[in-house]
């Protein structure tokens, strides 16, 4: 099935119908096996049990750049192709990208707290995340002030590719600038510094973040396009009546 | 480019001749400044010592609430749709209009600016800094904030949702201008790489900027 066939909203509808049970079971599955892992994976030598708190920490904030990422293909999407799907695609996920990104900032500043004895500094990426999170705010606020969806679509994708232009800047900010957050250690030249016995945990965790990226998204847009219906049903109603 | 020197002066003129012109902006960084002493009390070396960051934040937040009127008058007035279907491209008929109102809100920041700074006790040198690096910060300050009035205007609201907008992008501009003044002041660093990466900041934006906020005005108003 072509990506055009899923202009039918019927069709993309009949899709999650079939999919989205898989998912969820997918989902369920990656999570009890990831967490036994996370749970059964050895404390670092320095930093104890914390490290616990890695698993969730990195997934959440690899999936809120992701999502963004997500974003950006869909306001070009919206403003290149006009595929119906597409501003349904970007507003399903501006929640969730925010609350991923919530996420990353509630547990890295839980384990800084024990860690480098602060909930909070303001170093390169911890802001940049943190400019992320405002970013997802102001999407969001652009879908809530605005009176007409399909407008309110375009001006949101209009900012979420200016706002794109964060994304490099928070995944090199540890490279770029000396930081109290530690520098890039998994996508390296020459292999990860992670011991394997807690990377394989760790992408056990990705992995199940990202299934449930997927199946919140998809459940998000079906609900998105069912309100859409209700919508223009209450309208025509409205007429009528 | 006649046109576009038209659309310029026209705006230009607009702002000096009517609605307070260029001292509104200024005036309210006068209070803005006005004010820091007031919540902090006023101890003169510690306004000494913050005073440049001050100084830019309340550039930065001058410029960018003088941006909420931008597209408006235009749009209510239908000058908006003359210059959407013109013969001038609309990337740069928006230019001119950013352009003019960098001239008329930006600039008179940067000329008062060093009169701001005497009531804060900054020292000559580093008022120089923080002039020149309002000077070369101010202009991204205004066409990040024209992406942000083009998007509220197709949308009819106007205010906080522009500020909501606009503020997280200028994070950059303002770290960038704010350490090359810490630079120029006591700083280890020297003053050239912060200063130029906040001149990179400020081209950088000045082509994004208009072909982003065309695009928004071209999809919210057809």
């Amino acid at each position: 099935m072509a990506l055009i066939d899923l202009a039918n909203p019927t069709r993309f509808l009949d899709l999650v119908r079939r999919v989205l049970p898989w998912l969820i079971a997918a989902t369920v599955i990656a999570f009890a096996i990831g967490l036994t892992m996370a749970m059964n994976a050895p404390d670092d030598y320095q930093q104890g049990a914390t490290v616990k708190i890695m698993f969730l920490h990195v997934p959440a904030a690899w999936l809120a750049m992701l999502c963004w990422a997500l974003m950006s293909v869909a306001a070009l999407g919206t403003l290149v192709w006009r595929h119906p799907l597409a501003d349904v695609a970007g507003k399903a996920a501006a929640p969730i990208g925010a609350a991923l990104t919530f996420t990353c900032l509630v547990t890295g500043s839980l384990w800084g707290r024990p860690m480098w004895g602060t909930y909070w500094v303001w170093d390169a990426r911890l802001t940049s995340v943190l400019v992320l999170f405002l970013l997802y705010l102001g999407v969001l606020a652009l879908y809530w002030t605005a009176e007409d969806p399909n407008r309110g679509a375009r001006a949101a994708a209009v900012l979420v590719l200016v706002g794109a232009i964060n994304l490099p800047i928070i995944k090199f900010s540890v490279d770029w600038w000396n930081t109290l957050h530690q520098g890039e250690s998994i996508f390296r030249a020459g292999g990860p510094e992670i011991d394997p016995t807690i990377l394989r945990p760790l992408f056990a965790m990705a992995l199940a973040f990202l299934l449930l990226f997927v199946t919140l998204h998809l459940a998000a847009m079906r609900n998105e396009i069912l309100r859409r219906r209700v919508r223009t049903m209450q309208m025509m109603q409205a007429q009528t009546a | 480019m006649t046109a576009f020197n038209a659309l310029l002066m026209r705006d230009i003129r607009l702002t000096m001749r009517a609605g307070g012109g260029a001292l509104m902006g200024a005036l309210f960084f006068l209070i803005v400044v006005t004010l820091v002493p007031f919540a902090l009390g006023p101890d003169l070396a510690l306004l000494g010592r913050i005073g440049p960051s001050i100084l830019w934040l309340g550039a930065l937040l001058a410029s960018l609430l003088a941006l909420d009127r931008l597209f408006t008058s235009d749009f209510e007035d239908g000058s908006l749709d003359v210059l959407l279907t013109g013969s001038l491209p609309l990337e740069l008929a928006v230019t001119a209009k950013a352009l003019a109102h960098w001239l008329t809100t930006g600039l008179p920041l940067v000329i008062v600016a060093p009169v701001l700074g005497l009531l804060l006790n900054i020292e000559g040198g580093a008022m120089d800094a923080v002039a020149l690096t309002l000077l070369a910060g101010t202009p991204a300050l205004t066409f990040i904030g024209l992406i942000g009035a083009a998007l509220s205007v197709t949308l009819r609201r106007g205010g906080l949702l522009l500020a909501v907008l606009v503020m997280p992008l200028t994070v950059p501009v303002l770290i960038f201008g704010v350490s090359a003044t810490n630079a120029a002041v006591s700083g280890p660093v020297p003053f050239g790489p912060p200063f130029t990466i906040l001149c990179a900041l400020s081209l950088m934006s000045l082509v994004i900027g208009p072909f982003a906020a065309a695009t928004a005005l071209r999809q919210g108003l057809e």
